[in-house]
């Protein structure tokens, strides 16, 4: 369980995985090496090399101003005027979902998913991308009649009908509630299996890291202080023992401690500095704080 | 006791303005005729001053019975019809020009604003002079009246686009004429509409502009003659020509405004 080292392929020989044969021998789908990216002089990624493999879901992690949207939006390459320097490396077809779910509140639901593509077979491509999000028959409505969650998946299946390579989102569920966030963890990584692109997925909640990646990194001053093989099962329990121990060690490198943690014997990042002493309220209470009180409810895809 | 039960089942007070009701805009129109017959009738106005409804329904009777009216009409809805056509178009193609490149900011949005400070009345002289008196002066002078009040509104409108629309459309790899026509048109149409209502005002106020000098046709003329003649009943038929065509293109564009941006949810619903 120890931490690989940044910047290397993921070596994933998880057996509940069924990840690619081919993932270390083909072409990765985002390498950077070196990058530097500087607002008003202040450096907020520090010659950062990271690589991704094809097919393989990386949930990065960080506290704010750690440059994890400034890093997304490098690789998404969306920081026009932004001073920098640096290698990168990214495949053609990248989909970038948001926070907000930004469908444009002038196009019907179906407009908004393909307004990314074009040919004679798009409309129907959007009809099919709708379904796989469970949205079918909505495809006439306006953005505004749509739920919260409902708005976000519409975007997921903007995303996903362009058929990337790479997904890049930018704290997807970070406007949801609890109840809808849980349903989405779920709907992404069962539309994850299915396509496999690689996916860069920035968010500021450990348990959906751990719950949803295969490989996690945290950020720091700009640097990648932590690379970590997440090896659980595709079905993932919060009551795992093993997610606990994930969780507890992204705490730490994040420099949050709990009251009543036990001691992190499970051998956590050894390259992180000690923690600060002021907790930065990454993680607010959960539910499954108290695991009696639910019964595996974080999963609906049974 | 009884107070706090005084609204037991109802639901909370509105704030919005409520339903609307049809053709509830007529209201004040209606009222204001209503006032005018009334005082008339009473003998409160001096006809020499103000000439009551039923004379002036019966001078415009007399107007279109002898072909005059219609005549005149005609050739002004033509007028204003031109002007605001290509005054829409050149606001339209300014403002877009301004809002998607600097370039074309720095060249048209200071040269509009200098003219948008010069009243079209000012101009006429020098149009008159460019263009000599006949059609093409007065369509010039009612275009360039509109084309000031559609780029305004349109390039206020254009330039507030939410930025998050425009990083979604270079996320999507949006081609710029896809981007133009999925975020820039529909997003600047609310400021459009605002400026094509505008506009349609200030073809009506040029046309009058225009049709009082150096005329030979037009609602403009027709009122300008009576004049002469002290005919206060021709010129009001004229007034209330220009008050019907100002209130049904107003009421025209609103409707179209209606079934275009029927994605917004506003205050007036």
């Amino acid at each position: 369980m120890a931490p690989y080292a940044g910047g290397l392929t993921a070596s994933r020989d998880v057996p509940v995985h069924d990840a690619p044969a081919t993932a270390a021998a083909a072409p990765p789908a985002v390498r950077t090496t070196g990058l530097v990216r500087s607002f008003g002089g202040r450096d907020v990624l520090r010659g950062l090399d990271l690589t991704l493999a094809r097919g393989e879901f990386t949930v990065l992690l960080g506290r704010s101003g750690s440059g994890k949207s400034t890093l997304l939006r490098a690789v998404a390459r969306l920081d026009h005027g932004v001073a920098g320097s640096g290698g990168l490396a990214v495949p053609d077809r990248v989909s970038l979902s948001f926070q907000d779910s930004r469908l444009l509140p002038w196009l019907r639901i179906l407009d908004n998913v393909v307004l990314g593509i074009r040919g004679p077979g798009a409309r129907e491509r959007g009809a099919t991308a709708l379904a796989e999000v469970g949205l079918a028959g909505r495809e006439r409505s306006w953005p505004h009649e749509l739920s919260g969650g409902e708005q976000q998946r519409a975007a997921l299946a903007r995303a996903l009908v362009r058929d990337p390579e790479l997904l890049l989102a930018d704290e997807p569920f970070g406007a949801l509630d609890a109840l809808t966030r849980i349903k989405m963890h779920g709907l992404l990584r069962e539309l994850y299996e299915r396509h496999r692109p690689a996916v860069l997925l920035v968010t500021h909640d450990v348990d959906e890291a751990v719950e949803l990646a295969d490989r996690v990194l945290v950020l720091e001053d700009g640097r990648i202080a932590v690379d970590l093989a997440v090896r659980l099962p595709v079905r993932r329990s919060r009551r795992d023992p093993r997610f606990q121990e994930y969780r507890d060690t992204l705490l730490a490198a994040l420099g949050v401690t709990e009251p009543g943690d036990r001691p992190h014997v499970h051998g956590g990042p050894t390259e992180h500095a000690a923690p600060p002493p002021y907790g930065d309220p990454v993680h607010p209470p959960q539910p499954t704080d108290r695991p009696d009180e639910e019964k595996d409810s974080h999963d609906p895809r049974d | 006791m009884t107070e706090a039960l005084s609204r037991p089942r109802g639901t909370r007070r509105r704030l919005g303005p409520g339903r609307a009701v049809p053709f509830g805009r007529l209201l004040g129109p209606l009222l204001l005729v209503a006032v005018w017959w009334a005082a008339s009738a009473l003998h409160y106005l001096d006809p020499r001053i103000l000439t009551g409804p039923g004379s002036v329904a019966a001078t415009a009777a007399d107007l279109v019975r002898d072909g005059r009216l219609q005549d005149n009409v005609l050739i002004s809805l033509q007028r204003a019809g031109l002007g605001l056509l290509f005054g829409v178009l050149a606001g339209v193609v300014l403002a877009v020009a301004a809002g998607l490149s600097r370039f074309g900011e720095y060249l048209v949005d200071g040269t509009l604003q200098v003219k948008r400070a010069i009243p079209s009345l000012a101009m006429l002289p020098l149009l008159i002079l460019w263009l000599g008196i006949g059609e093409q002066m007065k369509v010039t002078v009612i275009a360039l009246g509109v084309a000031v009040s559609v780029y305004v509104n349109t390039y206020a409108s254009l330039t507030g686009i939410d930025s998050r629309y425009v990083e979604l459309a270079e996320s999507l790899d949006l081609s710029r004429w896809r981007f133009v026509r999925t975020v820039v048109v529909p997003g600047s149409l609310p400021g459009f509409f605002v400026g094509l209502r505008l506009g349609v005002t200030a073809s009506w106020l040029g046309l009058i502009v225009v049709e009082q000098i150096n005329s030979t046709s037009g609602i403009g003329y027709m009122m300008f003659q009576a004049q002469q003649y002290a005919q206060s009943d021709v010129i009001i038929v004229g007034l209330v020509a220009y008050g019907i065509f100002g209130f049904a293109s107003d009421a025209a564009v609103r409707a179209v405004e209606r079934r275009v941006l029927s994605w917004r949810r506003t205050l007036a619903g």
